[in-house]
């Protein structure tokens, strides 16, 4: 069970980030603060977030940083095609609105002035049109809709340089990142070159989710005993949430990750210092990680056993050399 | 219904139109109902074989098809059940003259035949789990068992339905409830011989293609 | 001796659950002592337990729904509840193993058990009424649905206080749902009860296409069917295709949880996959069986009161034909996201965009109904314009989604949310209250209290608003359904008015509620002595209000659409003086009640693994059955006089005059 003592732990303030507008738990910007000021702080900063919020609802999430700030060219195609999508129908939905309330009121019993039709139950003309609307717009729609699942294929390359590729293992309740070529492993944190694209294959270790980073676009399904591919890439640098966006049990809400979009240079950095780590990840070690857990904080691995990916997913989920279920008989919640 | 909507429709002349001449015979609408309720046993059915045709091949490593099933076995069983939906007929054909012992000699050799499918189905299962191929073993295997086993299930219900009905054609007589009843009796029968027609088909001949 | 049940299955120490199971104690205690003390059991036992008549039978559905609905929206402003709280690093009131459970059996109750329900009701005491006849096909049978779906009912409620409900979402996909993962009998309950009502409810849909196929009065030919038939013969038909693969699926999860077997399990080459295709090809028509009786009350009460006939009454069949027929095709668009190639996805977002097509001529083909028409501006038609406006809204964010790329961002949000509330809440609630409002006269006798009937209405229509239009907000953030707290504080406001939103629901709950009983205390004022109270087009408004038992003394014979107004406009069509004969209408039975029971026991001793007792429940069902087979007289005789008595006290002419 998740303990509400835990929610508040010293040091985890809240960070003002003026870049987004926005503010963001677990940022540790406060730094080491004694735990008795954290309430007053963070009552500051949420009547702050309270009012600026109110603003972000006044603007519809115009500027949040959800699906409507996209921060990669996925995304950024997604949230046009949202946008042409909900103005091509809003063309007919907002005369449909206006034509229902406007007939309401006009044919009302009381008015004199309305010319009533009492019989009047079939025009082949209107109904021509009636079917021909609608239709127009699905064929329209119905283009967007097959250009886009084309261009916005999940598996689909984006462009012509050399990915990285980041193998994505969800369990209970957290995030696995393996980075195969350079032989490191996070968990809830994934590190990225910024315009860079990114390669992911995924599979779950346990019960199904979806590996979700909103800004950066399309989402996927993990699932045990197979194996998805997403494309992504991130053009801008900065830190954007990532989450399970498919439920998966007792701990799913807090299986949340930071995505930090990095330059290349501090990318190389970033990879030298986790190899200099020690922590190995190996079977051993990764059947201790399976253990149903949650929220567990950022971690990384200086090394990792090769083809652990392969491993998991011809398990069905369970690592080497253990039966599929053994990790689970001992119960499940947090 | 009752008999005053069946005079009803008796009025309306011949030059009218079917789904104009008012409530169908109440014989009509039984039957209507209960064939749609064969439809919807049909579509169980189809889920069953979308997920046979799906989990076929996965074995877990265990024993496949073309190791497990014993063709002239299963061509025995169609045969039984060839010749039960044979003698459901026979047997509508007897009700329908109400010869009494004609009817219970021919419903006797229906359950008998339907008996005989369901040991030689049984003593199928039995030699597969005595193998080592149950149902647990893989999704196969567990898909097999229920797609098969439910086909059974339905032919054990339907010669438990026979007998009901010959009691109830020994306690009530050939009255059109008891007729009624036996109609429907024998479209399930009927159908459940077209499934196993796709069970034959798609389990057992398919294992060998 | 009681299987895993053991006095831990007893919420002793959870006080939220234990607070709710002793009210709920001490209320149907209360009932039950006042039925006791007033002495009503033979009463209710002889007159609606026991009753094979449709319009009871359908009554007793709709009472159902309206109970459910208190549960399922218990459930809703709990979480809502929960989510305005457990922002950043607050935990909110509920934890998760509790939370996940009120969400499950919100959407489980709102789909099954108020959706389903209510629908079913409406159509159960509508259709032989507007189809010109004295009952179902098979009355009997009618009742052994109800049973069983209050059975399902039953079995739900029970899991509040005896173990767990499912902690899986309403659709419970595996693996999570697999025992591996759930352990307990929380999915249990839900395969259980919907396994017992999904048979009533398969039952039922057997049995009212069979009613609307081969029992209409003389006449009426298919062109002539009111609209509402022709879209519940759609709704049932989709039931006979659609819920067999429901219980198909369950049986194999319930293999799976109970005898090891490998369907959808992640080890032994089962397939998760294969469960969600399977569910969603049985869940997409539902969405359409709800909806589309739904489509059916709107076109009755536009026409009705703008007192016009349905403009395009054809398009509107072929509309509703083709959405039956084309929502079997559509289900992968519930999990895009699952890296099928871009041509599935394609393929699949496209049909489901073309199902707009129908449902757009729908919407014009009913404003063109207003159009011209004198607009009385009723409570049944409050719903309907409020679901004009709100149904295109939501339909609008539904083929958004239908977009893969688009899905592939609003997935499993609470966009999601925001949309299928806007369509379920919008169009099926909105549909099932104006169909309560408006035949409510017919069922009882007396029209609902206007002004709160409109305030109700207010109170929803502003209410969704509130509460959902927040949700489109918050998914386009990145807030994801199901979550039990959320990390980003800046979404506590929207969070906060969607509470709001909830809150002014419930306060049209309540108002339900005071309607109904302001309404039955001043029901002499509220008289409807015509039968006709709101000058119908349909033959249910041809006969008393209530009907008598036997629906109609003579069928009427039907000579085009519409068949009560050009009845109402052509006297010389009306039988003058009917020559009336005895008639005999269907016994009451227990069998569906006494059905109903065994099965329940052996649900619940099932999902506790009290094998012995299972046996008893199965056996019971099964000799109850065979002794009800053997029943010969079937059918009461309604004698001349007790005709001609009612006949005389309820003449159209008298009351129109």
């Amino acid at each position: 069970m998740r303990s509400p003592s835990l929610s508040m732990t010293p040091g985890s303030g809240l960070r003002f980030d003026d870049r987004c507008d926005k503010m963001r738990p677990r940022d540790l910007s406060f730094g080491v603060l004694p735990a008795g000021e954290i309430p007053l702080a963070c009552e500051i900063f949420h009547a702050w977030g309270i009012l600026r919020a109110c603003a972000t609802c006044a603007l519809l999430a115009g500027c949040s940083q959800g699906v409507l700030d996209p921060q990669g060219p996925v995304g950024a195609d997604e949230k046009v095609i949202l946008f042409d999508a909900t103005t091509i129908m809003l063309a007919v939905v907002i005369p449909v609105i206006i034509c229902t309330l406007a007939f309401a009121w006009w044919f009302r019993a009381r008015n004199k002035r309305a010319r009533r039709l009492p019989d009047w139950e079939y025009s082949g003309r209107i109904e021509f049109v009636t079917w021909s609307i609608p239709a127009m717009i699905v064929m329209f729609l119905g283009g967007i809709a097959w250009i886009g699942s084309h261009d916005l294929d999940p598996r689909k390359a984006l462009g012509s340089a050399k990915p990285v590729e980041i193998e994505v293992i969800s369990l209970d309740w957290k995030w696995l990142f393996i980075y195969p070529s350079e032989r490191v492993a996070t968990v809830n944190e994934l590190v990225l070159p910024v315009n860079t694209p990114v390669h992911f294959k995924l599979t779950s270790a346990s019960v199904m989710n979806s590996f979700f980073v909103p800004q950066l676009g399309s989402q996927i399904y993990t699932m045990a005993g197979m194996t998805t591919q997403l494309n992504l890439l991130a053009s801008n640098a900065g830190t954007y949430a990532g989450l399970s966006a498919q439920f998966s049990g007792d701990g799913f809400s807090d299986m949340r990750f930071d995505v930090k979009a990095v330059p290349e240079d501090e990318y190389e950095e970033w990879l030298r210092s986790t190899r200099a780590g020690t922590e190995y990840l190996d079977a051993v070690r990764y059947a201790q990680l399976a253990a149903p857990s949650g929220p567990d904080p950022p971690h990384t691995f200086g090394q990792v056993t090769p083809g652990m990916f392969d491993s998991i997913v011809h398990n069905h989920g369970a690592p080497i050399g253990s039966s599929p279920t053994s990790a689970l008989t001992s119960g499940r919640s947090l | 219904m009752n008999t005053l909507v069946d005079v009803v429709s008796a009025e309306i002349p011949v030059g009218v139109p079917l789904s104009e001449r008012g409530p169908a015979p109440k014989r009509i609408v039984a039957a209507f109902g209960f064939w749609l309720f064969l439809l919807s046993d049909i579509i169980i059915f189809a889920g069953l074989f979308a997920a046979y045709a799906v989990l076929c091949g996965a074995t877990d490593g265990g024993p496949s098809a073309v190791e497990l099933f014993d063709k002239r076995h299963v061509l025995i069983e169609t045969g039984c059940l060839l010749a039960s939906s044979f003698t459901c007929g026979m047997m509508m054909i007897a009700a329908d003259r109400r010869e009494t012992v004609l009817t219970y000699s021919w419903a006797l050799v229906t359950a008998g035949l339907g008996i005989a499918f369901l040991s030689l189905e049984f003593s199928e299962f039995a030699h597969m789990v005595h193998q080592g191929a149950g149902p647990t073993r893989s999704a196969f295997l567990s898909s097999f068992f229920t797609l098969v086993g439910t086909h059974g299930a339905h032919v054990t219900a339907g010669i438990a339905w026979l007998a009901i009905m010959m009691a109830q054609v020994g306690t009530l007589g050939f009255r059109p409830m008891v007729i009624r009843r036996m109609l429907c009796f024998s479209l399930f029968w009927h159908a459940l011989y077209i499934v196993w027609i796709g069970v034959f088909t798609v389990v057992y001949l398919g294992a060998h293609a | 001796m009681f299987g895993k049940l053991t006095w831990d299955a007893i919420p002793l120490h959870q006080p939220i659950p234990l607070i709710t199971v002793c009210i709920l104690m001490v209320g149907i205690a209360g009932v039950l002592t006042i039925v006791s003390w007033k002495g009503w059991w033979p009463y209710l036992w002889r007159e609606w337990i026991t009753s094979t008549d449709h319009k009871r039978i359908g009554v007793m559905y709709v009472i159902l729904a309206l109970v459910m609905l208190l549960r399922g929206f218990a459930d809703a402003i709990m979480m809502r509840a929960q989510l305005a709280l457990a922002a950043g690093h607050a935990a909110g009131y509920l934890p998760p193993e509790h939370y996940n459970q009120i969400f499950s059996a919100h959407g489980t109750i709102m789909i099954f058990f108020v959706g389903m329900t209510f629908v079913v009701g409406l159509m159960n005491f509508v259709l032989p009424l507007q189809l010109g006849v004295r009952d179902v096909a098979f009355p009997v049978l009618n009742s052994v649905s109800f049973w069983l779906t209050a059975a399902g009912v039953l079995l739900v409620n029970l899991s509040l206080g005896v173990g767990e409900f499912a902690r899986t979402g309403w659709l419970a996909y595996p693996p999570l749902s697999e025992i591996a993962y759930s352990p307990g009998v929380g999915v249990d309950y839900y395969l259980w009860s919907l396994q017992i009502s999904g048979l009533g409810t398969l039952l039922s849909g057997i049995n009212l296409t069979t009613t609307i196929l081969k029992l209409r009065a003389p006449g009426m030919g298919y062109g002539r069917m009111p609209v509402f038939c022709w879209t519940a013969l759609a709704s049932n038909l989709l039931i006979v295709a659609a819920f067999p693969i429901l219980t198909a699926t369950f049986a194999m999860l319930l293999l799976d949880r109970y005898l090891g077997f490998h369907f959808f399990t992640n080890d032994g080459g089962g397939n998760p996959m294969m469960y969600i295709n399977l569910i969603w090809a049985w869940g997409h028509p539902e969405v359409y069986i709800l909806i589309l009786p739904a489509f059916g009350v709107f076109s009755e009460v536009i026409a009705t009161f703008s007192a016009k006939p349905l403009f395009g009454y054809r398009s509107m069949v072929m509309a509703t034909m083709a959405i039956c027929v084309l929502s079997f095709m559509v289900w992968l668009h519930h999990f895009f996201t699952m890296g099928a190639g871009a041509n599935v996805n394609a393929f699949f977002g496209i049909a489901t965009m073309i199902i707009a097509v129908p449902t757009g001529v729908k919407v014009f083909n009913w404003l063109f109904t207003m159009y011209g028409g004198s607009i009385r501006f009723t409570t049944p038609i409050y719903w309907a314009i409020g679901f004009m406006i709100t149904f295109v809204i939501g339909g609008m964010t539904g083929v958004l989604m239908a977009i893969p790329p688009a899905d592939f961002v609003l997935h499993n949000s609470l966009f999601l949310i925001a949309h299928f509330h806007n369509v379920i809440i919008g169009g099926v609630l909105f549909g099932v209250m104006a169909g309560y409002t408006y035949w409510f006269p017919k069922a009882f006798g007396f029209t609902l209290h206007e002004g709160l009937g409109k305030a109700v209405f207010w109170c929803w229509f502003v209410g969704f608003y509130l509460a959902f239009m927040p949700l489109y907000a918050l998914g386009l953030m990145g807030a994801t359904r199901r979550m039990q707290h959320y990390a980003d504080p800046t979404w506590q406001p929207l969070m906060m008015v969607a509470l709001g939103g909830a809150v002014v629901i419930l306060v049209g709950i309540v108002l339900t509620v005071v309607q109904l009983v302001v309404s039955i205390r001043t029901r002499e004022t509220r008289r409807d002595l015509t039968g006709d109270p709101w000058n119908g087009r349909t033959l249910e408004w041809s006969v008393s209000s209530p009907p008598p038992e036997w629906n109609f003394a003579l069928l009427p014979t039907v000579v085009g659409p519409d068949a009560f107004w050009n009845a109402k406009r052509h006297p010389s069509l009306r039988n003058a003086a009917p020559r009336l004969v005895a008639l005999t209408v269907p016994k009451r039975s227990a069998l569906g009640f006494c059905v109903a029971f065994f099965m329940a026991i052996l649900g619940f001793s099932s999902i506790w693994h009290i094998w012995w007792l299972a046996m008893v429940g199965l056996f019971g069902a099964i000799a109850v059955t065979l002794r009800h087979a053997w029943r010969t007289e079937l059918e009461d005789c309604v004698s001349i006089a007790t005709i001609a008595e009612h006949e005389h006290a309820h003449s159209p002419q008298a009351g129109r005059a």
